[in-house]
């Protein structure tokens, strides 16, 4: 972004890198459903080169019941934790969906790029049928309209397995109207680019993010 | 008399017809478990087109083995010794990083049942292939102009047209199309000398680019880094690829930020700033406890460019790993192959770039590396 007179709704490394750790922190300090873990950052290495710049942002473990909705009514139990429970496996493992989301930094399009999986308690992968499920209704209307172009199954970047991923081409078009009017302060600009990138991304494809991450603190 | 620049172009014109007809003999096995007939069926050959993508062969593979195929529905993939083939990963390309020894023909197993579905994204035949190089076109395009417009108000009958003549390996139809997406090519010129004219103005600013103003050249590269044996001799002896995770992938631009004095950008400068982990320690002037302090000031051409990317770390991916000493781990570059093509390191990394490119505009550079077992 830096100083030139219009900015392209682009995000630079460091600025994901920066505005990946504010994220982390925030969803620390603000109120999150119980269903939703916490954030964490995860360094990657290329064949066994480890590097302290680059890395994802991971949400795993995120309990869904097939209807769509995150689970809610889990009084006093981390459900992340709880999946591998038999008991309460037994009992619904039948209707719940398991969900990582993974943020990585595309250096093409110079944007955050959401891939997100889904599985069933019993670690079985979810197919794109079954991650229809629980899409929100507009996103599957999108998805028929625009099979190809919206959501496919690629190759993730870092663990080079098929995931879920939301196309990106856009991303800056629409970042851009998001973000303009905070282009005072560059830096505060890219802190919070990726909470309001977030709750686009997190709507398409069903993932509540708290409204307490937009506030600033 | 032809000009410089028309000889540069014949040139290119005779480059780009001999990566067009580019091809990898194909010797296709039936695997063990689809065969339903006896004897079972003699395998297939048959050229794979190296700008080529493997579904592609998929309607005349089944030809050949209709009368041995198990009745059901068809999934159908393909294996190199063990190893799930990337559907989306150009035939040439595949060819270049997994047979270290070019073996001719090519021996692959194809599957028609039990899509490892674990490790390769779904796969529907021509059309998954058409949109995943529409989308690869489309990244090229943002990379190279900072926007996918050109492509995303293409006519649905030049679209059409551009992936057939693609499929079809038809240059001349691929460049009445892809012409008009002015999409380069790379020009050296207005990168190292700035003659005058246009580019000109851009001198007296150092703030990043805006996207296609020329100042900025961001051009698409994917590369695929192979570890084998560090003490292997010969690079037929490097062991076989037995899972995806021991090739890493790269899907990154190389980006040239700055006017560099009068010399061309070398294949080795470019792949040492999108690698740097994978080369030998070159002194840089911004490493404190580098410990060759000798040898701090011998590399004249490498300071432009770390200066002029200090601003904007992209074109530097990962410092950290060079401040670690740890010659033990260091990796050592034993091959990089383009096209089929072991090419010299100092050869200009635009002229590869421009004349070597696939047709969705990126560069797939194989790159073999020597690592030391854990």
């Amino acid at each position: 972004m830096g100083g030139s007179p219009v900015w392209d709704g682009t995000l630079s490394l460091d600025g994901f890198n920066a505005s990946a750790a504010a994220l982390v922190k925030r969803w620390k300090e603000i109120e999150v459903d119980d269903s939703l873990p916490d954030w964490t950052w995860k360094p990657c290495s290329k064949t066994g080169a480890p590097s302290e710049e680059e890395g994802y942002l991971a949400l795993e473990g995120v309990c869904r019941s097939c209807g769509g909705s995150q689970i809610e009514e889990m009084e006093n139990l981390d459900v992340a934790e709880t999946v591998g429970d038999d008991a309460w496996v037994e009992s619904s493992s039948g209707n719940v969906h398991v969900y990582d989301y993974h943020v990585v930094y595309s250096f093409s399009y110079k944007v955050p790029m959401l891939y997100f999986r889904g599985y069933y308690t019993s670690g079985q992968l979810l197919t794109l049928d079954e991650v229809k499920e629980g899409l929100p209704s507009d996103s599957l209307k999108v998805l028929t309209e625009s099979k190809w172009t919206f959501i496919t199954q690629e190759e993730h970047p870092h663990l080079s397995k098929p995931w879920f991923t939301l196309h990106p081409c856009a991303t800056s078009d629409w970042m851009k109207l998001l973000l303009e009017e905070i282009k005072a302060a560059d830096k505060e600009q890219s802190l919070q680019y990726l909470p309001a990138w977030l709750s686009v991304v997190g709507q398409a494809v069903g993932l509540k993010i708290p409204l307490g991450l937009h506030c600033n603190s | 008399m032809d000009s410089p620049r028309e000889e540069a172009a014949a040139w290119s014109e005779e480059a780009a017809r001999r990566v067009w007809a580019g091809a990898v003999p194909l010797q296709v096995h039936l695997h063990d478990a689809d065969v339903t007939a006896l004897p079972p069926p003699p395998p297939f050959l048959i050229l794979g087109p190296r700008i080529g993508y493997l579904p592609l062969l998929i309607p005349v593979i089944k030809a050949h083995f209709s009368n041995a195929l198990p009745p059901g529905v068809d999934t159908v993939w393909f294996e190199y010794k063990g190893l799930p083939l990337k559907w989306y990963v150009p035939i040439g390309v595949l060819f270049d990083l997994l047979c270290a020894d070019p073996e001719r023909p090519w021996n692959l197993i194809v599957h028609f049942r039990g899509y490892p579905s674990d490790i390769l994204s779904p796969c529907e035949g021509e059309d998954s292939v058409k949109w995943s190089y529409m989308n690869s076109l489309k990244e090229a395009t943002f990379i190279i102009t900072g926007n996918s417009k050109s492509v995303m108000n293409m006519s649905q009958a030049d679209q059409v047209a551009l992936w057939e003549s693609v499929m079809k390996g038809n240059l001349d139809g691929y460049k009445n199309i892809s012409t008009r997406l002015k999409l380069g090519p790379f020009e050296e010129d207005g990168l190292a000398r700035t003659p005058s004219g246009e580019r000109q103005h851009h001198q007296g600013s150092d703030e990043p680019e805006s996207p296609g103003s020329g100042k900025a050249c961001r051009v698409p590269v994917r590369l695929y880094v192979r570890s084998v044996q560090e003490d292997l001799e010969d690079i037929e002896d490097a062991l076989s690829v037995s899972d995806w995770e021991s090739v890493s992938y790269i899907n990154r631009p190389f980006e040239i930020r700055k006017v560099e004095g009068g010399s061309y950008i070398t294949l080795e400068h470019a792949l040492q700033t999108l690698l740097p982990e994978f080369f030998s320690p070159k002194p840089m002037g911004r490493t404190k406890n580098s410990g060759h302090v000798e040898a701090l000031d011998s590399a004249p051409d490498d300071s432009d460019t770390t200066n002029s990317s200090k601003s904007s770390q992209e074109a530097e991916p990962a410092p950290a790993s060079l401040r670690e000493a740890d010659g033990a781990k260091r990796a050592k570059v034993k091959l990089v192959r383009v096209q089929g093509i072991e090419l010299d390191m100092d050869i200009p990394f635009l002229w590869v770039a421009n004349n070597l490119k696939h047709p969705e505009y990126y560069l797939h550079v194989c790159v073999y590396v020597g690592t030391r077992k854990q």
